[in-house]
C-alpha cells in the first residue's frame, strides 16, 4: 500500500461468500504487481487438485506504482492456466489499476466458486456478491452495460467481465476490462467461469493526500514529458501498435496463414495506415496514460435488406490483425474487424482463436479432419466460416469445437498435425517470425508469451547472431521484466521507465530502494514463477518446437531446428544455476 | 487580462484522466481523481463521447455565489468563484445551485471543490482539449 509498509490484500471466497483483509508485511520486499501476485498465488495454490478444481485461486494485483505514474496502468492476474497447464499470468489495462489503488486494495485473492452465477462488487468500504443468474450467458458487451446501469460509480468505477466462451469454459477464454482491454491470454476468463463468477465492478474514491508533493511532483513532471515531448511514444498513439505489420511483413517475419508464409502477399490491405485510413474512427488511453495507444475502428454491417445499416466499433492492435488477419490470410480491414467483433462478445483470447483456426484450416486442407467436423468449409481468407467457427468454438458445438475450445496443442494431439500446431508451452504464437529470439523467447518465458522477455525484439535489434548473447538477454530480459510488471508499467513505456527514472519515481512516494534492490526484486520474483511452475509440472527439457517454424523462412533466414534446442539448453543451464545459488 | 479554462476541444479527449490527476495532484496535493475539480465522464459507457463537467465560468451573476449564506464564494475577475474556505459552512447549497453540476463536493473536507480556472489541468492535457482563454473583467 502505497506510504505504508505493508501490502493490503483483500481475500474473497465465493463459496462461503466471505471476505477477509490482510496487511501483509511480508510481502513489500516483493514491491507489488507480479511479485505478489506471484507469492500470494504460490501460497495459495493447491498442486494436487485439478487447475480447475473450485478451491484454486485467481489473484490480482497492482504494481507500487500504479496509476500515479504516467503510462503506469496495469493490473496483473495470476492464477492456473487451463490452457497451458501452467503458470497463467495475464496483464490488462483500463480503469482497473486505477480503482483498485483507489479502493484501496493491493492485491485481491479470490477462491471457491459460486454455486449460481454470481456478481461482486468492490468499493472502499463495502464488497457485496450479486445475483447474477439474468447475466449468465451475455456477451461481454451485454453484461457491461447492464452492470454499469445498476451500479454506482461511473466514472471511478472498471468493470471485468467474462462472455459465454468463459461460462463454457474455453481454455483460451478471455476477461474483458472496461470494454476495450482484456486480460486477454491463457484463459482466465474460463477460471472465472469455473466460479461462476460473471462480473467484478470496481469504484475507488478515497481521499490519498501526497506525502511529499515537490519531490513526487518533480518527477511526475519529468516523466510526464518524456512520454509526451519525445519521440519515444509516439507511434503507439499514431497508427498505434498495427503500424508494426507493415515492416515485418516487408522484412519476412509476418506469420502467414498458419506459417506456411512468412509474408502476405494482402499484407497493405491489413496494415496500420489502411486500417489508419479506412476504418480509425477514435482513440483512447487507459486511466493515467498520456499516450492513448488503443485504437477503435469502425465497420458498417447490413443487418437487414433495404440498406438497413449499422456502424460497429471494436478496438485492434497488431496482434489481433496477425492472429485474425494474416495467419487466416484475410484481406480486408472490415473482415478483420468483422471477426475481432466476434471474438470480442464472445470473450475469447483472440490471438489464440486466430492460432487454433489456422491449425484447423491446414488440418482440414490435409484430411486429417472433415467437414462433418468442421461443419463449416474453414478455408484461408473465408471470413464467414471464420465467423461461424468461432461462435462454434465459444459454445462447444460439437465433439470437435470442444476439442478446439482447449487449443490447438490439444487438437493435434487428437487428430495430429503436430508439426503445424502452432504453440510454445502449449499457448498459441504471437505474431512475430523474426528469428531464434521468438523462437526460444515464448518457450522459456515464464507465461510462454512473447512479452515474458521480448524475444521477437531481440532478433530485430541484434546485429549479428550470437548464441550466447541471445541467451543472456533473455535471461536477463525476464527477470528486468519481472520489476517491471511489479511497477506495474505499461511495456510500451519500458524505454521510458530506465532504472533512473524508476528509482526517482519510487523514491519520491516514500521507497528507499537502490539499483541493486531492483535487481534482486526482479530475480526474486522469477525465481518464485519458477517454483510455482515446477510445482504445477513443468519441466523446461519437455518442450516441443512444431516442425513449421523450421520450415518457413524468418526475417533472420532459415532456422535450424539443433539450433533452437541447442539454445533451450543454454536456457534452462542458466535457470539451473539460478535456482540451485537459491538454494545454497 | 484574466484569464478562465474553456474545454472546448473535448471531441480530441482520449479519456486518459492526467487532467484530474494533475488537478488532484497540484490544487490538492491528494493522489484521488475524486478530488478534482475537473470530471471528465463518458456519455453512456466507453462506447459513448467523453465529456467533461467544470466550471464554466459564469460572468456578472455566480449562481453558486448567490446561493452561498455565508459568503464563502466571492466573484473571480473574469469569471467564476473564488472559494473562502474559512467562511464555508458546508451546506452544500452552492452544489445544487450551479446547474451545470461543475461544484462537486469533497466528502472528507466537507467543502465545495471549486475550479480556480489556474489552468494546471490544461498544461497536462496531453491533447489540447483543455485551454486557458483571456477574457475581460467582469467585476
Ligand atoms: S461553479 Fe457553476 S455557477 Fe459557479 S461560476 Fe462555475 S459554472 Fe457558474
Ligand atoms: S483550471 Fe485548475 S482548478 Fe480548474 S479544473 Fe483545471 S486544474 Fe482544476
Ligand atoms: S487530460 Fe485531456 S485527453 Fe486526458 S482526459 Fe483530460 S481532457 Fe481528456
Amino acid at each position: 500500500m502505497i506510504y505504508e509498509k505493508y501490502i493490503r490484500v483483500l481475500y474473497l471466497d465465493l463459496t462461503t461468500k466471505k471476505i477477509r483483509i490482510e496487511h501483509r508485511k511480508d510481502l513489500y520486499s516483493y514491491l507489488g504487481g507480479v511479485g505478489v501476485a506471484s507469492k500470494l498465488l504460490e501460497e495459495n495454490l493447491k498442486p494436487e487438485l485439478d487447475p480447475m478444481d473450485p478451491q484454486q485461486p485467481v489473484i490480482f494485483a497492482i504494481g507500487a506504482a500504479s496509476t500515479i505514474f504516467p503510462v503506469v496502468t496495469k493490473t496483473v492476474a495470476m492464477f492456473w492456466s487451463p490452457l497451458t497447464g501452467e503458470l497463467g499470468e495475464s496483464y490488462a489495462g483500463g480503469r482497473m489499476a486505477m480503482t483498485l489503488f483507489l479502493a484501496g486494495y493491493d492485491a485481491i485473492v479470490i477462491t471457491g466458486s459460486s454455486s449460481k452465477p454470481t456478481y461482486i462488487t468492490i468499493s472502499r468500504n463495502n464488497v457485496e456478491f450479486k445475483d447474477a443468474r439474468a447475466f449468465w450467458g451475455l456477451s461481454c458487451d451485454e453484461v457491461g452495460r447492464v452492470v454499469r446501469e445498476r451500479e454506482p460509480g461511473g466514472g471511478k468505477r472498471s468493470i471485468i467481465r467474462i462472455g459465454p466462451a468463459g461460462e463454457n469454459l474455453v481454455s483460451y477464454a478471455c476477461v474483458c476490462v472496461d470494454t476495450y482491454r482484456h486480460f486477454g491470454r491463457l484463459g482466465l476468463g474460463a477460471v472465472l467461469g469455473s466460479k461462476k463468477l460473471k462480473a467484478i465492478s470496481i469504484v475507488g474514491d478515497r481521499d490519498l493526500p501526497i506525502k511529499n508533493f515537490k519531490d513526487y511532483f518533480k518527477v511526475y513532471q519529468e516523466i510526464y514529458n518524456k512520454v509526451t515531448d519525445t519521440s519515444i511514444m509516439s507511434k503507439y498513439h499514431d497508427a498505434g501498435t498495427p503500424v508494426n505489420i507493415e515492416p515485418l511483413n516487408a522484412a519476412g517475419g509476418l506469420p502467414t496463414k498458419n506459417l506456411r508464409q512468412n509474408v502476405f502477399e494482402h499484407g497493405d490491405k491489413i496494415s496500420g495506415e489502411t486500417f489508419a485510413h479506412k476504418n480509425l474512427v477514435r482513440k483512447m488511453a487507459c486511466t493515467g496514460c498520456p499516450v492513448g495507444c488503443i485504437h477503435i475502428g469502425q465497420f458498417r454491417r447490413e443487418f437487414d435488406k433495404g440498406h438497413e445499416y449499422e456502424a460497429v466499433s471494436v478496438s485492434y492492435d497488431y496482434e489481433l490483425l496477425f492472429a485474425l488477419g494474416s495467419f487466416l490470410g484475410i484481406k480486408s480491414s472490415d473482415e478483420v474487424l468483422q471477426l475481432i467483433e466476434v471474438v470480442e462478445k464472445l470473450g475469447l483470447d483472440a490471438m489464440s482463436t486466430g492460432v487454433v483456426l489456422g491449425w484447423a484450416t491446414e488440418a482440414l486442407a490435409k484430411n486429417l479432419i472433415t467437414l462433418e467436423q468442421t461443419l463449416v468449409p474453414l478455408a484461408f481468407g473465408n471470413t464467414q466460416a471464420y465467423i461461424t467457427a468461432i461462435e462454434y468454438i465459444a459454445y462447444k458445438k460439437n465433439e470437435f469445437y470442444s476439442i478446439l475450445a482447449q487449443g490447438a496443442e490439444k487438437a493435434s494431439e487428437i487428430y495430429g498435425g503436430k508439426e503445424f500446431a502452432m504453440t510454445f508451452g502449449k499457448n498459441e504464437m504471437p505474431g512475430y517470425h523474426t528469428g531464434y529470439g521468438s523462437v526460444i523467447g515464448p518457450t522459456v518465458g515464464a507465461r510462454h508469451s512473447h512479452l515474458c522477455n521480448g524475444g521477437y525484439s531481440i532478433d530485430q535489434s541484434m546485429k549479428e547472431f550470437d548464441k550466447e548473447k541471445l541467451v543472456e538477454k533473455l535471461f536477463k530480459e525476464e527477470k528486468e521484466r519481472c520489476m517491471l510488471n511489479s511497477l506495474i508499467i505499461c511495456l510500451f513505456a519500458r524505454k521510458v521507465y530506465d532504472r533512473e527514472t524508476i528509482l526517482a519515481a519510487l523514491n519520491s512516494i516514500d521507497y528507499n530502494l537502490t539499483n541493486e534492490d531492483l535487481d534482486a526484486i526482479g530475480e526474486r520474483i522469477y525465481k518464485t514463477k519458477l517454483r510455482i511452475k515446477k510445482m504445477m509440472g513443468y519441466d523446461g527439457k519437455n518442450v516441443r518446437f512444431p516442425k513449421r517454424l523450421f520450415e518457413t523462412p524468418s526475417m533472420s533466414g532459415q532456422l535450424d531446428e539443433k539450433v533452437a534446442y541447442e539454445l533451450l539448453d543454454m536456457y534452462n543451464k542458466k535457470v539451473e544455476e539460478m535456482m540451485a545459488k537459491e538454494d545454497a | 487580462m484574466p484569464k478562465v479554462l474553456k474545454a472546448e476541444g473535448m471531441n480530441k479527449c482520449i479519456g486518459c484522466f492526467t487532467c484530474m490527476l494533475a488537478c488532484a495532484g497540484v490544487n490538492h496535493r491528494n493522489h484521488s481523481i475524486s478530488k478534482s475539480a475537473i470530471k471528465v465522464r463518458t456519455s453512456g459507457g466507453l462506447q459513448g463521447k467523453f465529456v467533461s463537467v467544470v466550471c464554466l465560468a459564469c460572468k456578472d451573476e455566480r449562481a453558486c455565489a448567490e446561493a452561498c449564506p455565508s459568503g464563502a464564494l466571492e466573484k473571480r475577475p473574469g469569471g467564476g468563484v473564488i472559494l473562502k474556505k474559512e467562511k464555508c459552512i458546508g451546506c452544500r447549497k452552492c452544489e445544487s445551485a450551479c446547474i451545470v453540476g461543475a461544484v462537486h463536493f469533497d466528502e472528507d473536507e466537507n467543502k465545495p471543490i471549486i475550479c480556480k480556472h489556474c489552468g494546471v489541468c490544461a498544461k497536462f492535457c496531453p491533447h489540447e482539449c483543455l485551454e486557458m482563454e483571456e477574457t475581460a473583467n467582469d467585476l
